[in-house]
């Protein structure tokens, strides 16, 4: 590969860090801010020597804070920008994650979920900040949040990531593992014009008639960026939808974080994505995403091999949730199981939804993601 | 004399959000105003300026001026300004923010700012204390001051804000108080045209809060302290330009050159993009 | 002409004081009184008035002393007085 080289399409043999750096940039991505933490400190060293190459921008900030202020920043003035981290960075930038979702900033944050809470086990994985990525800031809001398998879905994923972020005007979440961040697998890059990828909506109206937070019938408001003409404030406090405080008002306070809420609601269908295997006939659905599900989908094909009818359920979007489908698999399934490697967190919404429906919560810290043979075995006793 | 003539400055102000918000006497508001009048002299073309600010009274700047503008979470304005200026270095970037927002819970990026020397100017509003939040004592309030946290008396040192702009690696280093409306605004003139990283401190009045617990209760009274403590001692030691009551040292500090980060990236940028084509 | 100058510069004939014009937009003030205290020459004192906020805005005790320094212009918080110098064109057509 030589550096003239701006796109690597073709067969590769990438770490996940790796292929999430090559996603965004494939994904159009041209400024990263990011701050060393392990295990996603390759990404920004990745990142670091390609997007001087492609015309990019990459820039070490001082903390986490100034990491997602800056990506907000370079959002608001037409970059498509990213920022990646581990779980004491992701808790810092919380506060400016509510940020993007209230001035509605295309961008996204990469979490290598690594052992928790606090400083942990930084070179071991763990599923831990799950929860925190729909909760993690203050107020009510909604997000989106994706979860990759597999290298090759470090790839594919940071771009479907980047093109949910600029339809919704979100801050949107690759919530990789530290597993997924350090294996290397094989990965297909397509040609770059064969890669779908959405651009934010451009307001059409003359400048001094465009309203920065007026919606369309999506409830996404098209988005101009500084320079363009058009002079426009946004601010975190709330807001009108010509974007000046209104911090008074009860009813443009329900209006706008209604509408935050309900940009991600409505469009759940559109957004939602997961992986279904054996599940037509399935008693005993496996529900598991991340590492977690590769261990998940070799203990599902054993049981089925010993006659039982085991399927598995992977989401591949962790947020919104995927009520519908979780609801039809509850009313079709006989018990669910739900290996996570944490203490207890997709599997708190799984059982909502699957009311009287057994679950068996399989949790598993520490170094090593769940076996298949641990699943298998969870698979008998319910079967 | 006539009455009903709009401000010859008003173009630059967003009349939706006007009166603003600021106490009779505060400083803010002459702040606002030496900066619209800098831009005008300048000419500037106002579609290639961004106004960030931060939280707190002079945070409400960026909503008044007439610009792109954006008001950030409390601290972080030059942090989400680096990021506007590193994705269009055409645009003029300019941060508004308080003394509290920029130099406590802010301090990290300012320093880290300076020390890139990125080509962004930051304008700080010093009145001594969190003036949104009821007067809490600050990074700048002075020793013995009373504020609703410090009830006995500031025992805190305050920062000297020129000498840590300058120390961090700013190229443009000024003080004034907002008495010197003439030299402020020439000196964000200059703050404007700078390329490298510029520093305004604003020494500014808080008469309802600051100057209410201090003896200072009118914006008259700390303007007439202003008037008979402020020494101006241009290219002096920043680390010598002590705030007290007697003594307001103001003037322009630092004036250099130094390699801008933009440029930098830039060149770093073609040299490599050079070597491939050899 | 000033009667203290007695050293008449070659132009003076020339050379027109210019006039001062004050606006005050009376219902912006909130009676700060910086451009009372600040003029150099005095100009301003406050009124009797109380306009729409409750305060006494400045009023104009004598244009005629008002050297265009545009000190209240910038010193005022609240973009509430402003001096320009009054359009000549009555005096144009002497020339």
């Amino acid at each position: 590969m030589t550096k003239k080289e701006k796109f690597l399409s073709g067969a590769h043999f990438m770490n996940g860090d790796i292929a999430c750096a090559e996603g965004a940039i494939a994904a159009g991505c041209r400024f990263f801010a990011g701050y060393p933490i392990t295990p996603a400190t390759e990404i920004a060293e990745h990142l670091s020597q390609r997007m001087p190459e492609i015309g990019g921008i990459y820039i070490q900030m001082e903390d986490e804070i100034a990491s997602m202020a800056a990506i907000i920043g370079a959002s608001y003035t037409g970059l498509k920008a990213m920022t990646a981290t581990s779980g004491p960075g992701f808790s810092l930038m919380q506060e400016n994650i509510g940020l993007a979702v209230m001035t509605e900033a295309p961008c996204v944050v990469v979490d290598v979920m690594r052992g928790g809470p606090s400083t942990g086990q930084p070179t071991l994985p763990g599923q831990q900040d799950v929860m925190q990525a729909k909760w993690g800031s203050h107020g009510d809001y909604e997000i989106i949040a994706l979860s990759p398998c597999s290298v090759q879905e470090m790839f594919d994923l940071t771009v479907e990531a980047f093109n949910l972020a600029e339809t919704y005007r979100v801050p949107t979440f690759l919530m990789a593992d530290e597993v997924v961040g350090h294996m290397w697998e094989k990965v297909i890059i397509p040609p770059i014009e064969k890669i779908r990828l959405v651009n934010r909506k451009k307001p059409n109206v003359p400048h001094e008639e465009y309203l920065p937070f007026m919606p369309d019938d999506d409830l996404v408001p098209p988005m101009a960026c500084f320079g363009e003409g058009f002079s426009f404030h946004a601010t975190g406090l709330t807001h009108n939808e010509r974007g000046y405080p209104q911090t008074q008002s009860s009813e443009v306070q329900e209006r706008l974080v209604k509408r935050l809420c309900e940009k991600i609601r409505k469009n759940t269908d559109n957004i939602v994505r997961f992986q279904e295997v054996m599940l037509e006939d399935a008693e005993i659905v496996v529900i598991a995403y991340g590492i977690v599900a590769r261990a998940a989908l070799s203990a599902v094909r054993k049981a089925r091999e010993e006659g039982i009818k085991a399927g598995l359920l992977r989401p591949i979007t962790l947020w919104p949730f995927a009520e519908k489908k979780m609801a039809a698999v509850a009313k079709q399934a006989e018990r669910i199981v739900v290996p996570e490697m944490n203490c207890g967190q997709l599997v708190r919404e799984i059982e909502r939804v699957a009311k009287e429906k057994p679950v068996t919560f399989l949790p598993k810290l520490g170094e090593d993601p769940h076996t298949p043979m641990e699943i298998l075995e969870a698979i008998r006793r319910n079967s | 004399m006539v009455q009903e003539a709009a401000h010859p400055l008003s173009k630059y102000l967003r009349q939706a959000m006007m009166p603003h918000i600021w106490c009779s006497g505060c400083g803010n508001g002459i702040i606002l105003n030496c900066f619209v009048q800098a831009i005008d002299e300048l000419e500037m073309d106002l579609n290639k300026l961004v106004v960030v600010s931060g939280i707190g009274c002079i945070g409400r700047a960026a909503g008044y001026t007439n610009t792109n503008s954006f008001h950030t979470t409390h601290g972080r304005p030059i942090a989400f300004a680096t990021g506007v200026k590193l994705a269009n270095p055409d645009l003029e970037v300019v941060v508004i923010s308080g003394d509290g927002d920029l130099f406590a819970i802010g301090g990290n990026h300012f320093i880290h700012a300076a020390r890139r020397n990125m080509g962004i100017k930051v304008i700080c509003a010093n009145n001594f204390n969190y003036g949104m939040t009821g007067g809490q004592q600050g990074p700048t309030t002075p020793l013995e001051a009373f504020t609703p946290t410090s009830p006995y008396g500031n025992i805190e040192h305050p920062f000297n804000l020129v000498h840590l702009a300058a120390a961090a690696g700013a190229t443009y280093v000024a003080r004034w108080t907002t008495l010197h409306a003439r030299k402020l605004t020439q000196s964000m003139q200059k703050l404007l045209q700078k390329q490298g990283f510029s520093f305004i401190e604003i020494i500014s009045p808080c008469p309802e809060i600051f100057g209410r617990h201090n003896k200072m209760r009118t914006g008259l009274e700390m303007m007439e302290w202003f008037k008979k403590a402020s020494v101006v001692e241009h290219s002096s030691d920043p680390a010598k330009a002590e705030i007290t009551r007697d003594k307001i040292v103001v003037g322009e500090f630092i004036d250099i050159e130094k390699p801008v980060y933009e440029k930098l990236l830039h060149e770093k940028i073609q040299a490599i993009n050079h070597k491939d084509e050899e | 002409m000033p009667e203290r100058l007695w050293r008449k510069p070659l132009d003076t004939e020339k050379v027109k004081q210019p006039k001062a014009e004050i606006h005050i937009i009376t219902d912006q003030c909130k009676g700060c009184g910086f451009c009372i205290q600040f003029c150099p020459k005095k100009v301003l004192e406050e009124s009797e008035d109380i306009n729409a906020r409750g305060v006494h805005p400045p009023k104009v005790v004598d244009e005629e002393k008002c050297v265009i320094c545009t000190f209240c212009t910038s010193v005022c918080p609240d973009f509430a007085i402003f001096v320009v110098e009054k359009s000549n064109k009555e005096d144009d057509k002497h020339d």
